[in-house]
């Protein structure tokens, strides 16, 4: 077990200042979120993440796994706008494997609610940190979810297969098992033609055993109607599915990357739109001084993270320390605030800097 | 000091270890009263026996207070984070065979493996508005499994017991539980969802891999291990 030693808080403390000067109101949040609320947003995955407990009267209770959770909550109950907000405390998070990684550490975070100029707010989250880490031997990697979401919105098939698609977005593994099973490419699961056949010829399928559970007949039978609608579903053409591939696997400097991607649009023509957002936002990138022709980028970089960035993203990583996690992170994520905002949402985008990895590799250099 | 091993205190899972040992040579035995858990090996210098319930011994084996222990690798695997690291498998014992599998309502006919689970667990958030809940107490295994197949939507809710019956009173949708024929989760209108199972599981002599061993010990662990080989 590691804690926050004295310098890594002074460095904290230092970057906490530092996101004030930019003009970011300091937040306070509990360091015990109500559970539901991040099972709801996460799902069972942050049960194997983050600390679990229990209260008598509030319920089952979790050490605060990031922040960002609680400031968007507190912008949405009455923050004007835009906003900027900062904060420092330590954040909980379960190390499965071995206890290399520290599970209680500190993170100094800076969030930017803007419903007038997102691409600028990008830019100046990136920007701001790009500054605030200069000279530290870190390596920036950017990405944008936008153009995936676009990419998979677009998709010549039915709606079913495009939220299926878009449900499994952040899980690399089972997205591609989806799409190859739609490009006719994969066989169907075990069982699946035998009973689509039974469907097709008007079988009526019903099982000798008694109806128990909450699922009811009903929701089986819809489930067997949409088995039976999506049987009927032509395949997704193979070209498009190489080409949401290659998509996938763009990794490249910036402008190389655009120019990889314009390539691929040729195909899908409908990610244009989000290409020329990713094209400005090199522009106001460059405005704000970061040198966006040297900037690298992965077009599936922000996918295994928790689903919930679903624009421009980021990480920055020590290059000689390739056993350290991001030393800092972020990213947008305008869906989360409509979740959390009950109807009412703001684009927003911010991120997150571990300042004991940062004084970590000061004392190794 | 001695060499401790730890056994599950009754049951066949005893007798079945019993057995195994005294196949090799070492004679393991309850003494005392018949309700009075103390045990004595024999046929091996400084060796002693622990009864243990076979679900506390991967914990004991964890902090060292037993040198070698006999359980289920299902227990080691949901109760150890990193197992690897703090317990050795010594030997794989060749009884006390389960599975730890994921079973729904027989009446669904439309699900029959994890793709299928998935696409349920999607429909019935939507119309439930929570995710569907699937009763369990292995909690890590299952939630590791269900997240390298890409499975979303659920939830688990914690079982510790009748398990199989939770989805009739209506605390849980699936069930993911330990079975070794079937029998209850038949009798209780379930099937097993087709694929490998979440692991498979049988009686396991494991070694701690923190436990103190010196001098005399050392030899007698030797002496032990050379036994078993």
């Amino acid at each position: 077990m590691r804690i926050a030693t004295p310098a890594a808080r002074a460095e904290g403390q230092r970057l906490f200042g530092a996101f004030q000067t930019w003009g970011a109101a300091p937040v306070e949040a509990a360091v015990l979120q109500p559970a539901e609320t991040l099972l709801d947003l996460y799902g069972e995955d942050i049960r194997a993440r983050a600390y679990v407990t229990q209260d008598p009267v509030q319920g089952e209770m979790m050490l605060r796994p990031d922040f960002t959770v609680p400031v968007v909550q507190a912008h949405m109950a009455g923050g004007a706008e835009p906003a900027r907000y900062c904060y420092l405390g330590e954040v909980f998070r379960k190390q499965e494997y071995g206890a290399e990684r520290a599970s209680e550490y500190l993170q100094v975070g800076y969030e930017v609610f803007d419903r007038e100029q997102p691409l600028r707010a990008d830019a100046e989250v990136f920007a701001l940190f790009s500054r605030m880490l200069a000279g530290k031997g870190l390596r920036a990697s950017t990405g944008d979810i936008g153009i995936l979401i676009a990419a998979v919105r677009g998709l010549p098939t039915s709606e079913t297969r495009k939220s299926a698609l878009m449900r499994h977005l952040w899980r690399p593994g089972r997205f591609r098992a989806l799409l190859e099973r739609f490009a006719g490419r994969a066989p169907l699961p075990k069982g699946r033609a035998a009973l689509l056949e039974r469907l097709q010829s008007g079988d009526p399928i019903e099982s000798t055993a008694p109806q128990i559970g909450l699922r009811s007949r009903a929701e089986i039978e819809t489930r067997l109607m949409r088995l039976a609608e999506d049987s009927a579903t032509p395949a997704i053409p193979g070209d498009v599915v190489d080409a949401l591939e290659a998509l996938l696997a763009v990794a490249d400097k910036a402008p190389a990357a655009l120019a990889a991607m314009q390539e691929i649009a040729q195909v899908m023509p409908w990610i244009a739109p989000s290409l020329d957002t990713f094209e400005q936002r090199l522009t106001v990138l460059a405005a704000h001084g970061v040198d966006a022709d040297a900037l690298d980028f992965e077009a599936s970089y922000g996918r295994t993270t928790l689903e919930y960035y679903d624009g421009f993203v980021f990480g920055f990583f020590a290059e000689a320390r390739p056993d350290l996690p991001p030393v800092a992170s972020g990213g947008r994520y305008d869906a989360l605030t409509a979740v959390l905002g009950q109807g009412r949402s703001i684009p927003a985008v911010g991120g997150v800097i571990r300042p004991a990895l940062l004084v970590e590799l000061e004392g190794g250099q | 000091m001695s060499v401790k091993i730890g056994v599950p205190s009754k049951g066949r899972l005893m007798e079945k270890t019993f057995d195994w040992f005294a196949e090799r040579g070492i004679t393991m035995k309850r003494t005392g009263a018949e309700r009075e858990y103390s045990g004595a090996v024999e046929g091996i210098e400084g060796v002693d026996l622990v009864l243990l319930s076979a679900s506390e011994i991967p914990r004991e084996l964890a902090a060292g207070r037993i040198h070698m222990g006999v359980t289920g690798t299902d227990l080691v695997r949901e109760k150890l984070g990193n197992w690897n690291s703090v317990v050795e498998v010594v030997a794989e014992m060749g009884f006390g065979h389960a599975d730890l599998i994921i079973a729904v309502p027989d009446c669904w006919v439309d699900v029959e493996t994890l793709d299928d689970l998935d696409a349920a667990a999607a429909a019935f958030r939507a119309d439930h508005g929570f995710r569907l809940r699937i009763a369990t107490k292995y909690h890590r295994l299952v939630r590791e499994h269900l997240r390298a197949h890409g499975v979303a939507d659920y939830q688990l809710v914690d079982s510790q017991g009748a398990t199989e019956g939770t989805i009739r009173n209506l605390t849980a949708e699936a069930v993911a539980d330990i079975t070794s024929t079937g029998e209850t989760l038949r009798a209780n209108h379930l099937k097993i969802l087709d694929g490998a199972p979440v692991l498979c599981s049988q009686a396991t002599l494991f070694a701690s891999r923190s436990a103190l061993c010196e001098g005399a010990d050392a030899e007698a662990l030797t002496a032990l291990r050379a036994r078993l080989a």
